[in-house]
């Protein structure tokens, strides 16, 4: 084995890692702290990277830049989407089975209205950053790649100061095991998670303008992330942002090496065996009990 | 001494840093009425969900009618004849109230060795635990149209139709009115009648006092008394757990 | 009604739909009317595991490729028996090769019914959602192994030349639909055996509250395993035939998610509880696509689909079949 190829396969796969806990920060929130499963995640990380590459294409805005610009448009969004599953479904107690339907449909509507827009030709953006590189020694750190990684640990820290220093964060974190404890502090649960399930999708808008920096995107590819974020989101332990930073880390390096030793179209398959094996043998995840 | 129906043996149950229970012993012989008390959060919801296998005990062991209960789920047990009812009751929405009760005829009776259970002989069976609890005017209902005191009905007679042998009544009566409580307790009276040994695990201590021959005291997931129910409500450590929470 | 007496007006309408079909003599309504038949096998198949138990599968499009790739796997492993077999027996495999259709299909179910069993055994002992995650990301990662696996073709896609008459029947096509006839006729049956049974009862439970199902003596993770095997297993059989009816498959249209957009819209369109739902909505939603195929573009007839399936879900939760007994129910009162 080539120990310089190994080492930059790691690095890329921690690069990516840090890219992987971005786009599973908004279903930690959804699905780890407020039980919403909201397998349309993805779609919403493909809509922020097509509306990053159509400013970045249209205005020349820095796909980042552009996608910090869009944070109020998919905060705006994210209520919405909660205010209609929470008349529809979760206040009649009915979210299961047809609450599942009802993100799937919009998983899928989101993906065909992308492709009816934008078609089926892979799309990719312009930033000074991509294409160049960092060389420390033999490890190589591709800008492409180093970018999205501090971006997305930039995101990811100030949520977790969000929610562990805030009041609204606190009862973020509380409100799916204790509503009732929030009701008799005066704090009327379901905007709780009306404000955690739009920042959720908020999320949303800067992990797709990462994803789009790191690769050209389609609109299909929002599917290959569904088994990858459930597995890292499920590895983390539900609802803990440490633990998900970890699991993302971690998949990250696996997928990377398996792609450089095995070949990148073997890399879908890694997260679906780590979270079937997750289920199988610690459900809890990593750093549950 | 006989072999007691039920015997748990220093079951113990953690959830993560906390001690559900702690060492538990409990027998309990055929026939037997059983009045389970204690403060909240004390273990007897846990008790009961280690005796019937909604949850795992880490140490110690169950036996039922001879028979080791641990590593069975809660199916197998209610096939031997251990059969409760849920605190908040849980009728099955979507079907009527009689088919709610033909599950466990189905499921429990039919899967015993030996019994067939016929259309005809289910049907007629529904009928008889219906008007044993006065709901058989409802039989066709859907349990959403039921009041409270007719949900906890249900509940019992659905945990009858298993045919069990010993009954655990988890807080059959919280909330309902005097006279309502007074009816449930007639009911289970009725059912020990027929030889079904019964556990109450109740708040309510009118109904444990009239109804129960026996009485557990459990205290953070801790057994302090067992005994008589007028001696045991006289223990200066059960005063004391009561009057200190 | 009593299940023979079902079965055989099952039969009856089947023959006369085929025969009326012949009649008119225009091949585009087999084609057409295959791929109807197609979903109402998917929605039924779906409903078992869906619409009884409350479990949703997100991988259809898995199942259904399943089949499908069994069958691409046994005709190329036919297409190069020389090679493939040792001397010793090749006489014999070249007696029992190539496998007839009705077999190939009913392999298909197996293997997608074990498939099912496995992924059932390792995540339904958990929280339902989990199962339906896993279901999702199984279908990527079989697509993952097919886009690998050059023997079947890997993502350039595989050939498969069916033969273009049979005897008695005349045109290949009327052969296939025939077989999805049968399929849709055994699918139907079981799943209103079920409802019948004690085992829709306990279905029924699984759905309602599994807590009280088992304190009621039901094995609710055998019941679980059997609708995922079944579910699967149906699913399966019928993407079997499929790449006799397309003549080419390649890992994108096997795995196309619309599979599993549509067996889950078609049922909670028809509406979920009683086996016609899902029929229903088949027929009317795939109907629809044939239509909207043909007059606009595929991407917008999948939108219909899409955008159907949420509506239909907020505001109409128990489907057409609801709607009905509602409007029933009001008229009655009336």
């Amino acid at each position: 084995m080539d120990v310089n190829l190994l080492i930059n396969a790691v690095i890329a796969g921690l690069l990516l890692g840090g890219f992987y806990a971005a786009v599973t920060a908004g279903i930690s929130i959804s699905f780890g702290m407020l039980d919403i499963v909201n397998i349309a995640h993805p779609a919403f990380i493909l809509l922020g990277s097509y509306i990053a590459y159509s400013l970045n294409v249209g205005f020349g805005i820095d796909p980042i830049a552009a996608s910090i610009l869009m944070l109020p448009a998919f905060y705006a969004l994210g209520a919405f989407v909660y205010q209609v599953y929470y008349v529809s479904f979760e206040k009649f107690g009915q979210e299961s089975l047809r609450g599942l339907a009802f993100f799937f449909g919009l998983l899928f509507v989101t993906e065909v209205i992308l492709l009816l827009i934008f078609g089926v030709d892979y799309r990719s953006v312009n930033a000074a950053y991509i294409g160049s590189s960092l060389s420390i020694g033999p490890m190589e750190f591709p800008l492409r790649l180093l970018v999205p990684c501090v971006v997305a640990l930039a995101m990811f820290a100030a949520l977790e100061v969000f929610l562990s220093r805030t009041f609204i964060g606190r009862a973020v974190m509380a409100v799916s095991q204790d509503p009732t404890a929030l009701r008799l502090m005066a704090v009327d649960p379901t905007r709780i998670k009306r404000i955690a399930f739009a920042i959720s999708i908020a999320t949303a808008s800067m992990a797709g303008a990462i994803l789009i920096v790191i690769q050209p995107v389609i609109p299909s590819v929002g599917r290959d992330y569904i088994g990858r974020i459930f597995a890292i989101c499920v590895l983390g332990g539900l609802g803990s942002l440490p633990g998900t930073l970890i699991a993302a880390l971690l998949l990250g390096v696996i997928e990377s090496v398996t792609s450089v030793f095995y070949g990148p179209s073997w890399a879908p398959a890694v997260s679906f065996g780590i979270l079937l094996l997750t289920l199988a043998v610690r459900p809890s995840g990593l750093l549950g009990r | 001494m006989t072999e007691p129906l039920l015997r748990v043996n220093r079951l113990s149950k953690r959830f993560g840093g906390f001690v559900a229970l702690d060492n538990v012993d409990l027998a309990v012989t055929q026939g037997e009425r059983v009045g389970l008390i204690g403060p909240n959060g004390s273990g007897k919801s846990t008790l009961v969900n280690c005796i019937c296998g909604t949850l795992h005990n880490e140490t110690g062991s169950v036996t039922f009618a001879g028979e080791k209960m641990d590593g069975l789920i809660a199916h197998e047990r209610t096939r031997r004849g251990l059969a409760r009812s849920f605190q908040l009751p849980r009728p099955f929405m979507s079907m009527s109230v009689a088919d709610n009760i033909r599950v466990p005829l189905l499921y429990t009776v039919a899967a015993r060795v030996g019994h067939h259970v016929s259309k005809a002989e289910a049907d007629a069976r529904c009928m008889e635990l219906l008007k044993l609890v006065a709901l058989d005017a409802k039989a066709a209902r859907s349990p959403r149209d039921l009041t409270q005191v007719e949900m906890r009905k249900l509940e019992l007679a659905r945990a009858m139709a298993a045919e069990p042998k010993l009954l655990l009544a988890d807080e059959s009566m919280a909330g309902l009115s005097h006279s309502e409580v007074e009816d449930i307790v007639q009911l289970l009276l009725r059912l020990n009648e027929r030889g079904i040994t019964i556990i109450m695990i109740e708040h309510i201590m009118r109904a444990v006092m009239s109804f129960s021959q026996r009485l557990v005291v459990l205290v953070s997931g801790r057994k302090i008394a067992d005994g008589k129910p007028d001696e045991v409500i006289k223990d200066r450590e059960v005063i004391g757990a009561y009057l200190g929470q | 009604m009593r299940t023979p007496v079902f079965v055989l007006l099952e039969i009856v309408a089947g023959a006369a739909l085929f025969l009326i079909l012949r009649a008119v003599n225009n091949d585009y309504l087999f084609f057409a009317g295959y791929t109807v038949l197609q979903f109402i096998v998917l929605s039924t198949a779906w409903n078992i595991l869906g619409g009884y138990c409350g479990y949703v599968n997100f991988g259809s499009a898995g199942f259904f490729a399943l089949g499908v790739y069994t069958s691409v796997f046994l005709y190329t492993v036919n297409q190069n028996l020389e090679e493939l077999m040792p001397e010793s027996l090749l006489p014999l495999m070249q007696a029992i090769f190539p496998l007839p259709l009705p077999v190939l299909i009913l392999l298909g179910g197996i293997v997608a019914g074990l498939v099912g069993l496995g992924t059932g055994y390792l995540t339904l002992r958990l929280r339902g959602v989990f199962f339906a995650i896993a279901t999702l990301a199984l279908a990527v990662v079989l697509q993952t192994f097919v886009v690998n696996w050059s023997f079947v073709g890997g993502s350039r896609g595989a050939y498969v030349i069916p033969p273009s008459t049979v005897p008695v029947l005349g045109p290949y096509i009327q052969y296939l639909f025939l077989l999805m006839l049968l399929l849709v006729i055994l699918s139907v049956t079981c799943a209103r055996l079920i409802e019948r049974s004690r085992l829709g009862y306990g279905f029924a439970t699984i759905r309602d509250d599994e807590l009280a199902a088992e304190a009621c003596g039901v094995p609710t993770l055998r019941l679980k395993l059997i609708a995922t095997v079944l579910s699967g297993a149906l699913m399966g059989m019928a993407g079997a035939p499929f790449p006799y009816y397309i003549g080419y498959v390649e890992p994108g249209s096997a795995f196309d998610l619309s599979y599993a957009v549509n067996s889950i819209a078609m049922p909670m369109i028809g509406g979920t509880t009683w086996w016609a739902g899902p029929m229903l909505g088949a027929v009317l939603l795939g109907t629809l696509q044939q239509i909207a195929t043909v007059t606009i573009s595929s991407a917008v007839n999948l939108l219909i689909v899409g955008l159907l399936l949420i509506g239909f879900v907020i505001a109409a939760p128990d489907g057409i079949v609801g709607l009905w007994h509602t409007w029933t129910s009001r008229r009655s009162k009336a």
